[in-house]
């Protein structure tokens, strides 16, 4: 609470902020009907996550910074995960010409 | 309080705002091109938050990589996608929306107790600052190396997996004949292969 005092942005504030991307990133997971916005969702969480360990490298780590050495390994996977999920996704719409994920129900049971 | 430290926290707020509301439209926005657009918002505004964090290498690849390549391949996907339809209504789906929204209000709650019950053993030693960069470039050449040489193994796998994945199976010429193919009447002869008859 002194840190606000003082002006300063305190760690807890950007791990709340990170908390709010992630759980709306969940929320979006959950209810899209569109795949596209699935993979949005995913896009969200991760940058959560970034936030996350940006903040940890500033604040506890300042010297080592391994937290943004982390990040960067994170938005490499990211767009790694971004292109094949999207590859994925137009492959499953040439198949099927949908992209709504209620009907993507072929490994159902 | 000082002027700096009024203005980190004048440009926390402003970042931490456009990232909420863009975070909220979207996933709320019935228009998948805003909600495209929107997320490119969203990732400049953490790249700011980034340089709000001395953290100016990955500030810069945050916009290259999510900004440049990512959200572009989004807008190329949606287009490509392109095609307006009524999603069929579900049985309860207000209710799956409630429920889902209650079990994000309670991750929420989870992560705001530990965030605010946690001692953090802040301030930890003081930060590099500028040198932040070089200090990076040292760590992935020498104790990160071994994930260094993975993430671009990774990286290969991923851009040959994606051609394979995305890829048509269209002949150029036609194998019978020898002509070259009508490109539009193969895609418009070929049948999908999956397509269901209705709810099953």
């Amino acid at each position: 609470m002194s840190d606000l005092l003082s002006g300063s942005v305190p760690l807890e504030a950007y791990l709340l902020l990170a908390a709010v991307l992630f759980c709306t990133g969940v929320w979006g997971l959950i209810n899209s009907r569109n795949a596209v916005r699935v993979l949005m969702s995913i896009e969200l969480m991760l940058n959560a996550v970034n936030i996350n360990l940006m903040a940890f490298s500033s604040y506890v780590d300042g010297d080592l910074i391994r937290g943004q050495v982390f990040a960067v390994f994170v938005i490499t996977v990211a767009a790694a995960e971004a292109a094949v999920g999207l590859a994925i996704l137009l492959s499953l719409y040439r198949n099927r010409v949908t992209v709504d994920m209620e009907r993507f129900n072929l490994l159902r049971w | 309080m000082t002027i700096a430290a009024s203005t980190q926290l004048i440009c926390f707020v402003a970042l931490a705002a456009v990232v909420v509301i863009g975070a909220l439209g979207v996933v709320l926005l019935s228009n998948i091109v805003y909600s495209a657009f929107l997320l490119g918002g969203v990732f400049l505004a953490v790249a700011g938050l980034y340089l709000l964090l001395n953290a100016s290498f990955v500030a810069a690849a945050q916009v290259l990589v999510y900004v440049g390549a990512v959200n572009v391949l989004i807008l190329f996907a949606i287009m490509l996608v392109n095609k307006r339809e009524d999603l069929a209504p579900i049985q309860g789906l207000p209710l799956r929306r409630l429920l889902s929204a209650g079990v994000c209000a309670g991750l929420f709650a989870l992560l705001v107790r530990v965030v605010v019950t946690t001692p953090w053993a802040v301030p930890g030693p003081a930060a590099i600052g500028e040198g932040a960069t070089e200090r990076i470039g040292e760590h992935l050449f020498t104790d990160y190396l071994l994930p260094f040489e993975l993430a671009s193994v990774l990286l290969l796998m991923a851009m040959i997996g994606a051609i394979v994945l995305a890829r048509r199976d269209v002949q150029s010429t036609d194998l019978g004949t020898g002509a070259a193919a009508d490109q539009g009447l193969i895609e418009k002869a070929r049948t999908p292969l999956l397509v269901d008859q209705g709810p099953s």
